[in-house]
């Protein structure tokens, strides 16, 4: 595709039933109710000069450009905020008309200075096309009386500017953070001609303002006023290429703005049905790693960790990783190895590492990093629903009436989505937020929580057995829809169960620390309040509940008919952008690609066939497992691809203990990361940029990504993959991912239908998408569940081992923040740090005060784990008792205090709940200094005999 | 294998399962082994000291053993 900015429309869609008939200079349009006069047009092949109006916004009617004349109505009507009526008749190019426009046009050029051959917009800004297109060829009132010019340029935010002096103040941007994105950062401050944008309070620049930096404002500015400092500096883009934000589980799409194999800039895709044109600061302007300085491009060996790195050439270091094992193997047995998967690569590039694992080296010993983030989602919902998935798209949520937030910060760590979400709650649906921190989603702009439980961190499931008990007790529960589609003995257990007193919100509250009667509410109001989607994240899943909570979320669910249409639904909200469909490729080690068990003999021989092997049917290890028997001496060699797990795996000293233990630990990733510290073979990864194939999205979204430029690295990740088992002596022979696919879907039921050519026809497609779906399936569950009738689950709380006491008197609670991704690998390399320089921890005042920590203090943090420093930030958005970190730089290492108390039926790591205490300190621990050291020593590279530091 | 980490592992099972009466919870726990646990993380909880387990975890090995 060439670079063609996409159509404007310039008024929203408008989704109706009823359709209007009317005529535009001489030609007869059709249009839904309730379009405007502007969109009717521009939808016939015509173009009504505009200003204000652009189609992600509500039109407001002040540029007065888009005058027409209609027949039969007095006066020139401005098109944008005019409807449709049936029968109209619209003349939009008509000598009065024209007259108007180019008055109109004169007023705003004779405040706009006139260096368009020097403007970074010249030739794609809508001011000059709106020049050409109302013919105006001079300006009566001259250039020299008051004006604009000369103010000067807020350069704060790393990645775009605003230069006042192109301004014409249609608050397009204003409208774009208010209505887009809900921040409400911008404000039109005066008015008439003394007007200007400006963002948050007087002497507020765009980076000290309220403004994330979701990129809206730009977007919507029609001149330079808003440009991205790339465009400014690389010139225009001369071709786009859409695809796939590679962050985080929304799976925003993109138009890749390229000037040869140069990105000039990422611009959200209109068409894109997760994100409908928007984005967030990762995947809009956050890609600067892939160029970092740090990246390493050439693969690397060395005989012990203890030794430098010595750079090799591909083929040297494939047969020297091929070698190793083949020889572990030879001695050890197929069981002594293993590989990770990961949840930021393609669903082909996860497949086949899952395959050369299974084919190659003979072991089910494959797992993927989403056993650390959603792995009881996947248990918790294939027991109750019959699969591993969320129930919903994300448009869903528009036809929600009571939203419930459960362990999840959508505005941080989902922000498009959440930006939906906050559009329908200021059109008044209503919230229920539960979660131990007030998350902003709490209380902002316009929208505040009907009911915030701040529970105590590790009594999900005594929260939702209470909810349960209220509804179930006070007759809410939706008996018809039980009756018809669930098992009604299992509800009859289970209502049994709940119903019992000691579920009762008031017996549970010195657990939970909820107020009983703030419960009672909850759960009436999510029973009662019409159309109720759940939303959960990370903080249901990462405790040793996890599991038990999932089921205790979907049994809520059917008990009041809160499934299988729009606007209601079970939703896990994921984190890494491919955690979904690492997970469908049959990363983990019991199950194949559709969630099959291994000891399935059927399903077994369709893939021995197909990949003429012979499989082992028992499942193999988990992660921790892995590491578990690395360190008892019978597991040997791993293949890590795209992940870090040294730093985001709980308790670092016993993650670090079984890769020292390992004879062969082969990093594939873009930098030298933590893990690599303890590697043998380094092969250089490539970035999503570099690379054609899917990513699978929360809503089961399968959407293509597609290559701007060759790798840095000279390979795709899935070509090293298979350049790797060739050197086993596999003989693959796949020449681009969509022969991966093909085969993932002649051995996948539920991705029968799906191929490269029809996503790059259709742009993306919901599994399943078989014969009984032909077309994918948006909403899941609509005449009856995947599994038969929906399955009850009792599920007893069971407290978590990890409990607080005198010397760890205080609960820590892990999350994440916007600007940063997971263990920040990314992210730290590109100007986001301007946002999140370290961890902080949060502290409420009152423990804050009894340790004497003031605001931005070192404090040590310790565990039964371990300890670690960090800053302190002192706030009352945690409870007392309760404080809370991220995990998004290496040097803070929170995992060196987070345990190994995990979920019981997934082993999902426990890290929302570690008792600790927080004490001052005065710089970092030891195991920070040595660990420091430790890394220096481990990234030295050797060039020629010559020994120099990694970074 | 670190055999008091696989009996905390068992015993976690059993407790989630213990709410469904014990016969079904001691089934239970013995498919979510059978379906879940690599062959040497079976071995050794076989060859742990029952004594060691809950009562439902302890009968579930069994049933597995058997
Ligand atoms: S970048 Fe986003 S948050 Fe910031 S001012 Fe623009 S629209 Fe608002
Ligand atoms: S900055 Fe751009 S979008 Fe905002 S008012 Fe000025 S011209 Fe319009
Ligand atoms: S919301 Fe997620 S998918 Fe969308 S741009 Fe941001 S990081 Fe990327
Ligand atoms: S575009 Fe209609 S008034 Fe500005």
């Amino acid at each position: 595709m060439g670079y063609e900015p996409q159509p404007d429309f310039g008024t929203p869609e408008v989704r109706s039933e009823k359709t209007v008939t009317l005529t535009v200079d001489g030609r007869d349009v059709a249009v839904p109710e309730g379009t405007s006069v502007m969109r009717a047009a521009a939808s016939c092949g015509g173009s009504i000069p505009k200003l204000c109006a652009t189609d992600s916004l509500e039109s407001f009617g002040s540029c007065r450009l888009c005058l027409v004349e209609i027949d039969g109505m007095r006066g020139t009507p401005a098109s944008c905020t005019t409807p449709v009526a049936e029968g109209m008749v619209v003349h939009t190019q008509t000598e009065r008309l024209a007259k108007l426009r180019r008055g109109v046009m004169e007023l705003y050029i004779s405040d706009h200075p006139l260096d368009c051959l020097t403007c970074s917009a010249n030739n794609d800004c809508e001011l000059q096309d709106m020049a050409a297109a109302v013919g105006l060829r001079d300006v009566r009132y001259g250039y020299d009386g008051e004006n604009h010019l000369g103010q000067a340029v807020d350069l704060s935010n790393p990645y775009f500017l605003f230069a006042p002096v192109k301004c014409i103040t249609c608050s397009r941007c204003v409208r774009a953070c208010d209505e887009v994105q809900g921040t409400l950062a911008l404000t039109v401050e005066g008015r008439g001609f003394g007007s200007a944008i400006s963002a948050g309070q007087a002497g507020d620049d765009f980076l000290s303002s309220e403004c994330v930096s979701c990129g809206a404002c730009v977007q919507a500015c029609p001149t330079s006023a808003l440009m991205e400092k790339s465009v400014k500096q690389l010139g225009k883009p001369e071709r786009s290429v859409v695809t796939t934000c590679a962050y985080c589980g929304v799976g925003c799409t993109f138009r890749a703005e390229m000037k040869g194999e140069q990105l000039v800039r990422m611009v959200p895709w209109k068409d894109g049905k997760a994100n409908r044109g928007h984005s967030c600061v990762k995947g809009r302007f956050a890609w600067g790693y892939a160029n970092h300085q740090d990246r390493i491009t050439k693969p690397m060996i060395r005989e012990t960790i203890d030794q430098p790195w010595r750079e090799v050439d591909w083929e040297e270091a494939l047969a020297f990783t091929a070698g190793r094992l083949n020889a572990i193997k030879a001695q050890h047995g197929a069981r002594a190895l293993g590989g990770i998967t990961s949840s930021r690569c393609t669903n082909e590039e996860a497949y086949l590492v899952q395959k050369l694992v299974r084919g190659g080296f003979g072991s089910n010993n494959v797992d993927t990093c989403a056993r650390v983030c959603h792995s009881p989602t996947g248990y918790g919902l294939k027991t109750t629903f019959g699969t591993s998935a969320g129930t919903q798209d994300f448009d869903s949520v528009m036809d929600a009436d009571v939203i419930l937030v459960i362990g999840a910060n959508p505005t941080d760590a989902h922000p498009v989505f959440a930006s939906r979400m906050k559009r329908r709650l200021r059109q008044g649906a209503k919230l229920i937020v539960i979660d131990p921190r007030r998350i902003d989603l709490v209380r902002s702009p316009h929208i505040a929580a009907a009911h915030h439980l701040p529970l105590q961190p590790g009594t999900n499931v005594a929260v939702l057995t209470a909810m349960a008990h209220v509804i179930v007790t006070e007759g809410l529960a939706d008996e018809a829809f039980i009756r018809e589609r669930c098992d009604w003995d299992e509800y009859r257990d289970w209502a049994q169960f709940v119903a019992d007193e000691r579920h009762s919100p008031e017996f549970l509250e010195p657990v939970t620390k909820v107020p009983a009667d703030e419960l009672r509410a909850a759960a009436r109001l999510y029973a009662t309040g019409g159309n109720g989607a759940i939303y959960y994240g990370l903080g249901v899943t990462e405790h040793s509940q996890g599991s038990s909570t999932v089921m205790a979320i979907a049994n809520l669910a059917m008990a009041t008919g809160n499934i299988g249409r729009p606007g209601v639904g079970v939703n896990p909200l994921r984190g890494q952008n491919n955690v979904q469909g690492s997970c469908d490729m049959g990363s983990f080690p019991h199950e194949l690609s559709g969630y099959r068990h291994i000891s399935d003999q059927a399903t077994r021989d369709l893939f021995e066939q197909d990949w003429g092997v012979t499989l082992d049917p028992e499942p193999g290890l988990r992660i921790n497992n892995m590491l578990d028997a690395a360190v008892d001496g019978s597991f040997k060699a791993i293949y890590i691809q795209g992940e870090d797990i040294l730093q985001s795996d709980p308790n670092t000293h016993h993650v670090a203990a079984g890769l020292a233990a390992m004879e062969c630990v082969i990093v594939h990733d873009l930098f030298l990361n933590e893990t690599a510290n303890y590697a043998h073979v380094f092969l250089p990864g490539s970035t999503f940029l570099e690379k054609d194939g899917t990513f699978t999205n929360a809503e089961r979204r399968i959407q293509p990504v597609r290559k701007v430029m060759e790798p840095a690295n000279g390979y795709a990740d899935w070509e090293v993959t298979q350049e790797l088992a060739n050197a086993m002596g596999l003989g693959w022979t796949y020449s681009h991912p969509k022969e991966v696919l093909a085969e993932i879907a002649r051995l996948t039921p539920t991705f029968a239908g799906v191929s490269w050519e029809r996503l790059c026809e259709e742009g993306s497609l919901q599994w399943p998408v078989n014969e009984q779906y032909p077309d994918g399936a948006p909403v899941m569950h609509v005449d009856g569940f995947v599994r038969g009738k929906g399955k009850f689950v009792v599920t007893e709380y069971v407290p978590t081992d990890e409990k607080t006491g005198p010397r760890f008197p205080l609960l820590l609670t892990t999350g994440r923040i916007l600007s940063q991704y997971n263990v920040g690998a990314q992210t730290r390399r590109t100007a986001n740090v301007a946002w999140h320089e370290e961890d902080l921890l949060e502290i409420h005042p009152a423990d804050a005060d009894n340790r004497g920590l003031a605001d931005g203090d070192w404090a040590r943090l310790a565990s039964r784990t371990g300890e670690t420093t960090l800053r302190v930030k002192v706030t009352d958005r945690v409870a007392p008792g309760v404080v809370y970190t991220t995990f998004h730089h290496p040097a803070t290492q929170a995992n060196v205090v987070t345990t190994d108390y995990s979920d019981w039926a997934t082993n999902c790591p426990e890290y929302k709940v570690t008792a600790v205490q927080v004490m001052p300190s005065n710089g970092p621990s030891e195991w920070q200094e040595d660990y420091a050291a430790l890394s220096a020593r481990s990234r030295r590279i050797s060039h020629d005999g010559q020994v120099e530091p990694a970074e | 294998m670190d055999g008091a980490k696989l009996r905390r592992m068992a015993d976690q099972i059993a407790a989630n399962f213990v709410a469904l009466g014990e016969e079904q919870a001691i089934a239970q726990t013995a498919e979510h082994i059978r379906l879940f646990w690599d062959p040497r993380m079976k071995a050794q909880i076989l060859a742990e000291d029952p004594a060691g387990l809950s009562p439902v975890a302890c009968a579930a090995v069994r049933q597995l053993a058997g």
